[in-house]
């Protein structure tokens, strides 16, 4: 297995690692360089657990193999917050107690981040299309929906 | 579950060195988005022994529109053409099937020519390839060649790319009536489902529409019986109830995890009629917007 040196920017950080074509690029995130915010739950695309942003876009990590992103900026949750606080979508998720277990909520912020940046005032719909790729298993949709549509109403 | 399949990485900076890497490999794949390849790739579905990522190549980024011919490059993502203004004003149907692709995360990486590549019967660009009379641009080390939609699909992950070809883009000619569409698509549930059954209408002015299936045989279905039905007739309850017979003898789903035959059966019938009545609304003007499925 030849190795393959790989140079991207993760969350503002300069990152210059040697990896296997093979890994994922959740996989080196976890595994390799620490990132935990990206969880692997279906492992093929379809729970949204995974979610990062690539150059502001989300994908799914675990569909991703690490040596695509050479030359991208990678962003986790750990690096959407400016100056050590939290984001306005950090702080409605908190105000409206959107998380039970935790476990979808890194993707689910990104999504709404992604979401909030292309459609500053989303509807209801909206808002549900944009998250429908990010399950919650503890179901706790209602929450979340909630916490985006502060958003809407002008509350953030 | 880490790939355990051995493969090599390229990325080539010109076609001409990807179709010259193409060559070299017993069993090479091109990756794009990744989304379908990726995931092949860990349930061992696929064995590659090189990976061309073809990102590096620049053209083929592009949506292009000349001459009345519309050029969808093989590296265009599905978010890429929701957002393009051009697809919106002049083929508001392809907007339609891209919205309805998986979700948000995938369709950001997610390419159609990768989806009529992987060409598994459920993708969702199949039937408006085939209404549109799509044509798809292929290159080898023999040089180039174009392959009508009709021809491209011969069963389910087989098409008529042979080893050594890739394929650059799709080209669409824009028909030269004014016309309208609609996608209807069946699935559980809106997110990452694929379609259980779907249906893809264009109208076009006197009566001539277009119809294709998707999800309900081992290639989409491009439904030439029922356009030589229905074509000169003004859509009455008549007609359409003749048409709907007709589709039992179109289309032929197979029963598995997602669905039943027979309820396939049934919901292309009901979606054939909620497709066409809301086409050739739009055609004329008052039909619901693009972008909201009919079921």
């Amino acid at each position: 297995m030849k190795k393959k040196m790989i140079n991207f920017n993760l969350n503002g950080r300069k990152i210059a690692v040697e990896i296997e074509p093979q890994l994922t690029l959740l996989e080196m995130l976890r595994d390799r360089l620490g990132v935990k915010s990206p969880k692997c739950g279906c492992d093929r695309g379809d729970c949204g657990t995974c979610t990062v942003m690539l150059d502001g876009r989300t994908v799914r990590s675990c569909l991703v193999l690490a040596v695509e992103v050479d030359g991208l900026t990678v962003t986790t949750l750990e690096g959407i917050m400016k100056d050590d606080k939290l984001t306005p979508i950090q702080q409605a998720f908190i105000d409206n107690n959107s998380f039970q277990c935790g476990f979808c909520a890194p993707g689910m912020i990104l999504s709404a981040t992604e979401l909030l940046k292309k459609n500053p005032k989303p509807n209801k719909e909206e808002i549900q299309e944009a998250l429908s790729g990010n399950l919650c298993r503890c179901t706790g949709y209602s929450p979340i929906i909630d916490a985006i549509l502060e958003f809407t109403k002008g509350g953030k | 579950m880490p790939i355990t399949q051995d493969f090599e990485y390229h990325k080539p900076a010109t076609l001409a060195a990807v179709i010259k890497l193409l060559g070299q490999y017993k069993k090479p794949a091109i990756l794009a988005g990744g989304t379908d390849l990726i995931a092949e790739i860990k349930e061992g579905v696929t064995a590659p022994d090189a990976l061309m990522d073809i990102k590096g190549l620049a053209d083929l980024k592009k949506i292009e529109f000349k001459n009345g011919k519309l050029t969808i490059g093989s590296l265009v993502t599905f978010s890429q053409l929701i957002e393009s203004k051009l697809i919106q004003s002049k083929f508001p149907v392809i907007t339609e099937v891209a919205k309805m692709v998986a979700s948000v995360g995938i369709r950001n990486r997610a390419t159609m020519v990768g989806n009529i590549c992987s060409a598994v019967p459920c993708m969702d660009s199949g039937p408006v390839l085939c209404a549109y009379d799509a044509v798809i641009n292929v290159k080898g080390a023999k040089g180039a060649r174009k392959i009508a939609i009709d021809k491209w699909f011969l069963g389910p992950r087989k098409t008529s790319l042979k080893k050594g070809e890739i394929v650059t883009g799709i080209s669409i000619a824009i028909p030269d009536k004014k016309h309208a569409g609609c996608y209807v698509k069946l699935g559980r549930y809106s997110g990452e489902d694929l379609a259980q059954a779907s249906v893809l209408i264009l109208a076009m002015p006197n009566d001539t529409d277009r119809i294709a299936f998707g999800s309900v045989g081992p290639t989409p279905i491009r439904a030439r019986n029922l356009e030589k039905l229905l074509n000169g007739h003004k859509l009455d309850e008549a007609i359409i109830s003749e048409a709907k017979q007709l589709i039992l003898k179109t289309v032929f789903p197979i029963t598995d995890i997602r669905a039943t035959k027979e309820y396939r059966m049934h919901m292309c019938q009901v979606m054939f009629e909620r497709g066409i009545k809301a086409a050739s609304n739009r055609l004329a003007g008052d039909g619901p917007p693009y972008g909201h499925n009919q079921i």
